[in-house]
Parts: structure tokens; sequence; C-alpha cells
């Protein structure tokens, strides 16, 4: 009951509320804007938050996570570029969606399911966080290396192209996190002398890269077609009939969401694509996926948002990134002098439970902004690519530039904008390189870390009922598709 | 029709070796190889500083499989060809020459006057000639963003000619 209180706490703030406000507004511009998105928006506006107490600059962060995740949908389905990378899975099925005069339809789908994923994941959190708390905290590094397998390996399934080529795309993607100096010894790899490599590639110019500017270099070889731009006339509630198409999968979706987005280092992202890659393994017609099913849309679309709950419960308990948004919002209790960890459920309660219920506010900020809003963000689609595009690129550069002001981050968008172009051309999707770079690092190191631990022996991973289990569904994920499609 | 002419046309006359399933995993394989060569050239680290596995270790077996797939979607396409793709439009090369344009101007002369030129020849190579929306996407708009970057989110954008007139 106590704690039910301090989840009412900020409806009862008009300060916060005017926060919670802003911060979704600023949340849905951020997410449609490409290369933005809430990791960069938020690290921007971390030096801002310094001027407000720890809980609202909390509830603004939070508030630009939840909106701003939302908010990638919007440009995912008007121009095929995902605003952020949780929204990658939504172009899968919302562009061509939108492509076939669905538009509203399709945005009025994501947020629903968006709506429906964020709230359940934040009621889950509220009343079984301490639960998933502790399942996360007894996973052990091989059980981390086991989960990326697993992730990685539902790349195979993911998109229209080939099994083999997603998966050459996601080791391609672990590749590029090899980049720059080995985190346990410190040895330069692939640097090539490059000083600015050394830190590493980061994830903002390759995201921008692959989806903004290889988007770009497509749209010169389609300038004589006329159904590039989407148009939107209004954002339409589902029908009844979508409901029913969909109720399933937006409840199993939220419940992916949820639970990968509890797992450290996993986020939004993951979320969204095993999310999309479950709805499309459940549904009655997984031939239309590809090619603007509103299961898609749901299932990727309820499960991203519901990762951002999900994620801020490793945030909060234990001080670890469920995904690099909440890297930034952990950044911000950090020097507002709140020290996540297991302590904050039992001394602070009313301040994360205060954020909870911010979340759960922000989820129904952003259904009526996103509801009543979007056909002004879709507006940007109405504009002719001949005058959109150059737009975008101004949009993408600043973007990627402001991540570490850093104009070899730009080079590297450029770079990885044409191989995105010809890897697209070719048949390799993008969104495994993606996902491969996000869980990169992680594969990496808890791989090396379990070694460590077992001593070189391999074997031993198998002897973790826990990582057994995930190594078992990389192999089913992996094979199902094989046989499945019996499709190269 | 003409369009379905031309496919066939492109990919029967084409012999083995230019054919679009010979050469990307041509292109896969040898830079894969030259990055796996470099793998060898990564420092070591002695055996009572080592932990788990050496640095290059990890990106070599990443290589292999690389290697390994494209090996597999080669052979495979033997059986199965690729469909040949179009001819790139001469759109696409104005493009790219205009990011190299970009890297040039932005690295020696102004950030700003980079993204103003190629929002311009990208526009005009695109199909707009209407002089005023030209000046909107080049000049305008780059203003906006930089006031949207600068003044709001607080960034310092490279200096170049035009920037330092700004900041100066």
């Amino acid at each position: 009951m106590e704690n039910l209180s301090f989840i009412l706490a900020p409806l009862f703030s008009s300060k916060l509320l005017i926060v919670l406000f802003l911060g979704t507004l600023f949340g849905l511009v951020l997410g449609v804007l490409p290369g933005l998105g809430p990791t960069t928006g938020g690290a921007l506006i971390l030096p801002f938050t310094m001027t407000l107490d720890p809980i609202s600059a909390i509830v603004l962060l939070t508030a630009i996570y939840c909106a701003g995740t939302y908010g990638g949908a919007i440009t995912a389905i008007l121009i095929n570029t995902p605003g952020t990378p949780a929204a990658a899975a939504t172009c899968l099925d919302g562009y061509p969606l939108a492509q076939k005069g669905e538009a509203g339809r399709a945005l009025g789908m994501a947020t629903v399911s968006s709506v429906v994923g964020g709230l359940i994941s934040v009621l889950v959190l509220i009343f079984f966080a301490p639960l998933l708390a502790q399942l996360a905290y007894e996973f052990g590094q091989p059980e981390y290396f086991a989960l990326a397998i697993f992730g990685l390996t539902m790349l195979a399934s993911i998109g229209e192209g080939s099994p083999i080529k997603n998966l050459i795309a996601g080791a391609f993607g672990i590749l590029i996190s090899t980049v720059g100096k080995d985190f346990m010894t410190s040895i330069d790899r692939f640097t090539f002398g490059i000083n600015e490599l050394t830190e590493g590639i980061g994830f903002i110019p390759v995201v921008v890269g692959l989806f903004a500017i290889s988007e770009m270099l497509t749209q010169s070889t389609l300038l004589n077609q006329v159904f590039n731009r989407v148009a939107l006339k209004a954002v339409k509630l589902p029908t009844k009939d979508d409901y029913k198409k969909t109720w399933k999968t937006i409840l199993r979706s939220s419940g992916i969401g949820s639970f990968i987005g509890v797992l450290p280092a996993e986020g939004g992202t993951v979320a969204s694509l095993i999310g999309y890659s479950e709805a499309k393994r459940w549904s009655k017609k997984p031939e239309d996926f590809g090619k603007g099913s509103i299961e898609g849309i749901a299932g990727a679309e309820a499960a991203n948002n519901a990762a951002t709950g999900g994620a801020m419960v490793p945030t909060l308990a234990l001080g670890i990134p469920g995904s690099a948004t909440t890297a930034v919002i952990l950044t911000g209790l950090i020097i507002h002098g709140v020290r996540p960890g297991p302590d904050l459920f039992r001394e602070q309660p009313e301040f994360l439970y205060g954020i909870f219920g911010s979340m759960l506010i922000a989820n129904i900020l952003f259904f009526i902004l996103g509801f009543f809003g979007a056909k002004l963000f879709a507006r940007i689609t109405l504009v002719p690519n001949k005058l959109l595009w150059p737009m975008i690129f101004a949009i993408s550069v600043c973007g990627t530039y402001s991540l570490s002001q850093s104009l070899t981050d730009v080079w590297i968008m450029l770079f990885f904008g044409v191989i995105g172009f010809f890897m697209r051309r070719y048949g390799f999707s993008v969104v495994p390189v993606i996902i491969g770079l996000i869980l990169g690092e992680l594969v990496e190191g808890t791989l090396r870390q379990s070694l460590v631990i077992f001593e070189g022996n391999w074997l031993m991973f198998f002897q973790r009922p826990i990582a057994l289990i995930f190594f078992i569904l990389s192999l089913i994920a992996l094979g199902f598709p094989l046989i499945k499609k019996k499709k190269i | 029709m003409s369009n379905v002419r031309n496919k066939k046309r492109a990919g029967s006359s084409l012999p083995f070796f230019f054919k679009d399933s010979t050469i990307v995993p041509f292109i896969i394989i040898l830079i894969s190889s030259i990055l796996l060569y470099i793998t060898f050239t990564f420092d070591i680290v002695p055996p009572i500083l080592n932990r788990g596995i050496q640095p290059a270790t990890f990106p070599k077996a990443l290589l292999l499989l690389i290697i390994s797939l494209t090996l597999i979607i080669f052979f495979l396409s033997i059986k199965k060809p690729w469909k040949e793709e179009k001819k790139l439009p001469k759109e696409f090369y104005i493009t790219l020459g205009c990011f190299l344009l970009f890297l040039f101007v932005s690295k020696f002369l102004d950030f700003f006057l980079g993204i103003s030129l190629l929002s311009a020849i990208v526009s005009y190579f695109w199909g707009e000639r209407r002089l005023i929306f030209i000046l909107f996407v080049s000049i305008l708009f780059p203003i906006i963003v930089f006031i949207f970057f600068e003044t709001i989110l607080g960034l310092r954008f490279p200096s170049g000619i035009i920037t330092d007139l700004y900041y100066s």
C-alpha cells in the first residue's frame, strides 16, 4: 500500500508532471530523428539534468527513454529508417505496410502495442522486480555467453534474407566490436595506426550509416519510382480484427521484452528482434512477415517498449545497465549521488517506485502525444525525396558528430553507409550487423572470462544447466529456419 | 517487359567470374583473408599474463567463420544462382561522389559548408530545379540544424571558414 502511494506520487506533483511531459515530448522528437534516439539524446541532456533534483532528473531521462523508444517506430514505419535501433525490426513490416497505403494503421498498431508493452512491463516490474532481479543476478559469465549466443542465433530467422547471409552479417557485426584496444590486455586490434580507432567503433555511427545513409544511397537508385514516399493521413486505432490477430502476439512480446530487458547488457533491440521472430514463428501467416504483417509490427513494438521497463531492473537493482540508454540513466543516477544496487530497494523505495510510477505515466503520455501528434511528425515523409534525404543527411551527420564530437565518427558513418548499401543490394540484411555489434563485447568478454573460470576447459560450459538450455535453444533457433524454409 | 529482357540478358550473358554470386563471395573472402592475415600481426600476450585466450583468437575465429559461411553460399549459388542486379544509375554515383566531396570540404574547409554543398548538389541532381527549395535544403535547413545542436544541445562544431565566423 505504501509502495502504491510512492508509485502514484508523480501524479500529484505538478513539477514532475511538467518534467514528464517535456521528457516525453523530447523523447518523441529524438526517437523520430534518425541517429539521435533516447541514448544519444539522453547523453546530451545529461549535463542539463544537473540543474534538477535527482528524482526529476531520472524521471526526465526515463520519460525520454520510454517515449524515444516508441518514437523510433514513427520513422521506421514512414521512411524505413529506424529512429532508434530498437525500432529496426519495426521497419521489416511497418514500412511495407505503409507502402501499401496503410501507414495510419501501422502507426496505430505500433502505438497501441508500444503502450501495452510498456505498461505491462512496468506492472511486471512493480510486482516481480525483486524476483526478476534475483534471477538475473544468479547468471554468471558462462550463462551470459550462452544467452548472447542464443540472441545471435536468432538472427538466422530474422529478415527476408537467407539465414547464412544473416549469420555472416552477424559475425561481421561482432568483428566490428573487436576493433580498438582489447579490453583485457589493452592490445590494439584492427586500429591500423589510427588513434581514434583505439576507443573502438561507436554504435551510433554504424547504426546511422547502415540505416540512414545506405537508405539514402538506395533512394538514389529509385528516383523514378513513385512509392518511396509514404504519406500519413491519420493514425488509426487498430480494428477489432487487428486486435483479434495481434492480442496474443502483444502479450507474448510484452513478456519476452520484459524478460530480455531485465537481462543485463541486453535491451530493446534484441527484445524487438526476438519478439518479432517469435511473432513470425507463432503466426498462422508467417509468409506475410516482411511484407507488411500487422503481427510483425505488434511483436516488435510491444517487445521493445516492454524492454524499457525490464532494462531498468538490473540498472536500479544491480547497478548493471540493461541497455545502452539505461547506461546513460545509470550515469545520471551516479552523478546525482544515488548509488544503484539492492540496497536501493530497501533504503529509498519512494525513489525507486516513484521512477516506476513515472514510467507508467510516460507510457500513457506518449500514447496521447503519439496518437494525436504522429501526424505532425509524419510531415517529414510528405517532403519529396530530393529535399527529404539531403535534410536527413544533415541531421544524421550532426547527430553522429554529437556523440563524441569527432569527425572520425562521421567518416565511419559514411563508410558503413556504403557498406550497408552493397549489403542490402546483395541480400545481406544490415540488422544482424547491429545486433552483432551490440552483443560482440558481451560475447567475447563472457567467453574469455568463462574460460578463465574454467581454466581453459570449454566442455565446462555444458555443465552449467542454464547455459546448456541456452545452447540447446540456440541450436533449435539455428536449425529451425534452415529445416523449415530450406532456403539459403 | 524490357526490364525483364534486360535482366535475363544480364544474367545469362555474363561469364562465371563476373556474376554477382562469384564476385561478392570473392570480395568477402579476400577482405576476410587480409584481415585474418592482420590478426597474425597482433601482439601476443606472454603466457604468464594471458587470461583465457589470446586477443587475436576471437577475431581469427570470427573471420574463419565468415570465410566458411561465405564458401557455403558460394557453392550453393552454383546450384541456385543469385538474381543479377540492375546497373546503378548515375544519381547513385553522383551521391557517392558528393560523400567524397563532403569528406574533403568538411575536413579542410568547413563542416557546414560540406553539408550545404552536398545538400545542394544531391537535391539538384535528384530532380529539384526550384531555386527556393534548393536554397532551403542547402542553407536554411543546415542553419536550423546548427542552431538546434549548438544552442539547444550545447554542441561545439569543428572550426571552419563559416563556423568560425559564428564562434568569433
